[in-house]
């Protein structure tokens, strides 16, 4: 399930999947994504990560003080002026790479909306099919607001030429982390 | 047809940038990836379904959707015109003091010229679709209702950035996108309000989807405190669960994709970001389309998920654009919609362009007879107001059987200073334009059924009655002489009835079903004498005709008396290479071994491919006899033939015509065949007129001397 959703996740327009055994794994490389695009305290440069399970397993104190750019609240000014935007997602579609967002927390929207490059965890034991079997893990009448996010933003509206990062991310790296949320999922 | 629409193909034909773009797309060679995998007809026979039940209880569906949505606090308003939909709208921004406004793409609020009137009020509204913004900037109405400014150019595009932005900008694609999402990205925080369309509503929730790719959609409904989304009541469907089949086909029609960047599922308003509650306002719009249900006929155009695959395909479409093939909604369904949205009369020019070639239905997600539909609309003008004089008296003409082929043979020594090889190149005054791009046949010194009684046939007990139609019978007598010698070699002998006449097509394809019904009528008892095992006609309209629309048209024309007779005709119907593949496979024709090899490419006619669906037979027999088949590119596409369309609109015409040469070159075969003297004839003209070395032949032709 895992190499079909890559697969397709990764030909969805700028996107790369990354897969990481563990939680600290998976943080390791998110604080070096940080570190290497040069995240500052300055609009523009910002990075937000909106809650996310994985956060438990955080010192958000330490990482704020490593990076005085990060920001763990979510406002529209902090994620307008975000390079990066940080969030977790409920569920994976093999079928079309793409991961479904229970966005009824506007944190949730504007984090992953705004920013340029949105990094988007995502636990490998949440990929399932398609939209069908999305649609009976998450029903809207128990979720407000929901959003399947395939690939980066992008249009075709000039002369059918394919352009990336038209209002949204113009870059979705998606991070799957093998031991998270396992609590509960059928194997 | 009016003078303004003739001048607006003349102008759209001369601006070749969208044609340009669609033909680079090749959108039928991706839209099949996009669909690999899965079975098409399976997945749009649930859509039709889903959607034709909805159709049949739109009001019930809203009342079931107000409920549900308003029991998640969404206000919810059945607006039942475009001015109660434009009035709510009105009196929510009065209310809320709504300065400015931000709206991601809805054909809707195009239907009901929402952003003229919320300027009237002095509310600014910004489109942030870049294609919309794009036709904003322009003072223009979309072209194609997936990709709204297809019709501009990059050129064009940094123009008007250039002024709105105030910046000087190169033709650079990526850049421009930045410059527009640097333009639009502060209006979505200064909105008030975010107007919205949907593309599926769900009753049973209260829910609205919208699937998008730039990402604006998620922007509008998520900064601005108010979201308002205009949605026409055929984007209900009852169940959550009936959204999956139209997300797989929508955006695999719409844009080759597999799905859209962004999905979004909103059933409730939620919080704001400062902690304040979102006001979320649904507008439910009839404008019509109730009363569109309660047309038997016009009740599946109500399944229509807007994806325009229909225009993507369309070859008239391809060449005109949406600004001429259309209103708000172009192409082929723009052309229902407009006639229902809008009124009939405006639609009556634009029903005029579509060929009847059938590429549309054949991708239509909804399983609308689209092509059906519009042929309707013809009928029902044709019915109102009547045929043009001049067109009314020709089909009577063809009617009398008499009186049209003593003017048949009349022509044949009239048009003798003007012969040459059997072309005519030439022509005076003002009918030199239907000779300008092709040359025209000659009528034949001697007419099939005069020719006829003079060929000697063995005595066989199994007999057919062969249906030549007009243009076989009175230009193309020889390739009638041919099927008798093919078919006398089966064992089968050739009758002629004199009676037959024509088969009611140019009637049928007109829009005057009843003089259609008296062709059939005419046609039915001659073709029956002598009990005949077969009917073959050579060409793929007549073909249709005595196959599929006699019973149709006499059912819809309540002569049910006749019926028994045209069903026993349809059931013994065959296309000539049809009934030749056939008895080649049960070993009764035999080709003969060690003839020379050609190579040969075939063009399917519309009629044929699509209404009759015969395209691998020809292919089998012409294959089986010695001609290697070279396909060419869109070998199904139309030659722009279509009947008397090539008369009505010969710009168009011409245009597809010359498309269709350089997919015939292109192939570099010594042949071009079709089985319908229309096509060859168009063809044959054509290349003629471009000194092409490539014959044109029909198949029986081609196969006359194939056969021990």
């Amino acid at each position: 399930m895992f190499e079909s959703f890559k697969a397709r996740a990764e030909t969805s327009g700028n996107t790369e999947v990354k897969r990481f055994e563990t939680t600290a794994q998976a943080l390791g490389f998110i604080e070096a994504f940080i570190a290497q695009e040069e995240i500052k305290d300055e609009a523009g440069s910002y990075a937000v990560w909106a809650d996310s399970s994985i956060l438990k397993a955080l010192d958000k104190n330490a990482m704020v003080a490593k990076f005085p750019g990060l920001h763990f609240d979510v406002t529209r000014e902090l994620a307008k002026g975000a390079k990066i935007g940080i969030t977790q997602l409920q569920w994976g579609l093999a079928e079309t790479g793409s991961m479904a967002q229970d966005s009824t927390d506007v944190e949730q929207r504007l984090a992953s909306a705004l920013c340029w490059i949105h990094v988007a965890i995502l636990p490998t034991s949440k990929i399932i099919a398609d939209i069908p079997a999305f649609m009976t893990k998450m029903h809207p009448k128990d979720i407000k607001f929901m959003t399947l996010i395939t690939g980066a933003s992008k249009t075709a509206d000039i002369e059918r030429v394919l352009a990336i990062g038209v209002h949204g991310p113009e870059r979705l790296v998606i991070v799957c982390v093998d031991d998270l949320e396992l609590e509960g999922v059928a194997s | 047809m009016k003078q303004d629409l003739s001048a607006s193909i003349h102008k759209a034909l001369e601006n070749q940038n969208l044609a340009g773009i669609l033909d680079r797309w090749n959108y039928p060679a991706m839209r099949a990836k996009a669909f690999e995998g899965i079975d098409f007809e399976a997945l749009r026979g649930k859509i039709a379904d889903i959607k034709g039940d909805a159709a049949g209880r739109l009001d019930e569906l809203a009342e079931t959707f107000k409920k549900n949505a308003e029991a998640n606090g969404i206000k919810v308003y059945i607006a039942r015109s475009a001015e109660e939909a434009r009035q709510y709208i009105g009196n929510v921004c009065k209310e809320k003091g709504v300065k400015k406004i931000v709206k991601s793409k809805s054909m809707a609020t195009e239907e009901i010229h929402l952003n003229h009137f919320l300027d009237e009020f002095g509310i600014k509204s910004d489109e942030t679709d870049l294609g919309e913004w794009i036709c904003q900037l322009a003072h223009q109405t979309p072209s194609h209702m997936v990709m709204p400014a297809l019709h501009l150019t990059k050129e064009e595009i940094s123009d008007l950035f250039a002024e709105e932005t105030k910046q000087s900008l190169d033709n650079d694609i990526p850049k421009l996108v930045k410059v527009a999402r640097e333009a639009i990205r502060e209006k979505f925080f200064e909105a008030d309000m975010g107007i919205s369309g949907a593309n599926i509503a769900i009753a049973e929730t209260g829910t609205i989807i919208t699937c998008t790719n730039e990402g604006n959609a998620r922007l509008s409904t998520s900064l601005p405190k108010i979201h308002i989304a205009l949605v026409g009541l055929e984007k209900l469907v009852p169940n959550y669960t009936d959204a999956a089949p139209i997300l797989a086909a929508l955006p695999r029609n719409a844009t080759s994709q597999l799905i859209t960047s962004y999905v979004q599922f909103i059933s409730a308003p939620t919080l704001n970001d400062d902690g304040s509650m979102k006001e979320v306002h649904i507008v439910l719009m009839d404008n019509n389309r109730i009363k569109m249900s309660q047309d038997p006929k016009f009740k599946q155009a109500l399944q229509c998920i807007r994806c325009a695959a229909c225009l993507n395909v369309c070859p008239v479409y391809r060449l005109v654009t949406g600004h001429v093939f259309g209103d708000i909604y172009t192409g082929g369904i723009g052309t229902i919609l407009t006639a229902w949205f809008n009124e009939l009369k405006s639609a009556e020019d634009i029903q005029a362009l579509c060929i009847g070639c059938d590429k549309c239905n054949q991708v239509c997600p909804g399983k609308i007879d689209i092509s059906g539909l519009i042929l309707e609309l013809r009928h029902r003008a044709a019915n109102k107001e009547g045929l043009p004089f001049i067109y009314k008296s020709s089909l009577q003409v063809i009617n009398n059987r008499k009186v049209f082929h003593t003017m048949l043979r009349t022509a044949s020594v009239l048009q003798k200073p003007f012969v040459k090889d059997g072309f005519i190149r030439h022509l005076p005054m003002f009918l030199s334009g239907l000779s300008e791009y092709r040359s025209l046949p000659s009528v034949a010194a001697k007419p099939f059924r005069d020719i006829f009684k003079t060929i000697k046939q063995p005595k066989c007990e199994e007999k057919a009655v062969f249906f030549a139609g007009c243009a076989l019978d009175f230009v193309y007598p020889k390739t009638g002489e041919a099927i008798v010698s093919i078919l006398n070699k089966a064992g089968i002998e050739v009758l002629f009835p004199e009676e037959q006449s024509c088969c009611g097509i140019p009637h049928w394809a007109s829009g005057s079903f009843d003089m259609a019904a008296d062709a059939a009528e005419h046609n039915i008892a001659p073709l029956l004498e002598g009990d005949p095992k077969y009917v073959v006609v050579s060409c793929g309209s007549c073909t249709t005709a005595l196959k599929k629309e006699w019973t149709k048209i006499l059912k819809e024309q309540h002569k049910d008396a006749l019926i028994p007779q045209a069903e026993k005709i349809a059931d013994r119907t065959y296309m000539f290479t049809e009934l030749v593949d056939k008895l080649i496979k049960e070993k009764r024709l035999t080709p003969k071994e060690g003839v020379e090899l050609h190579t040969l490419t075939y063009h399917d006619s519309c009629h044929a491919k699509r209404h009759v669906g015969i395209f691998k037979e020809p292919r089998d027999a012409l294959s089986a006899t010695g001609f290697q088949i070279k396909e060419m590119h869109e070998c199904d596409t139309c030659c722009g033939m279509g009947g008397s369309y090539t008369v009505k609109q010969p710009e168009i015409s011409m245009q597809m015509l010359k498309r269709k040469l350089q997919n015939i070159e292109e192939t570099g075969a010594e042949f071009v065949s079709a089985e319908c003297p229309g096509c060859l004839l168009q063809m044959a003209g054509g290349l003629d007129k471009t000194g092409s070395k490539i014959k044109v032949v029909h198949p029986a032709e081609l196969m006359v001397d194939k056969f021990k």
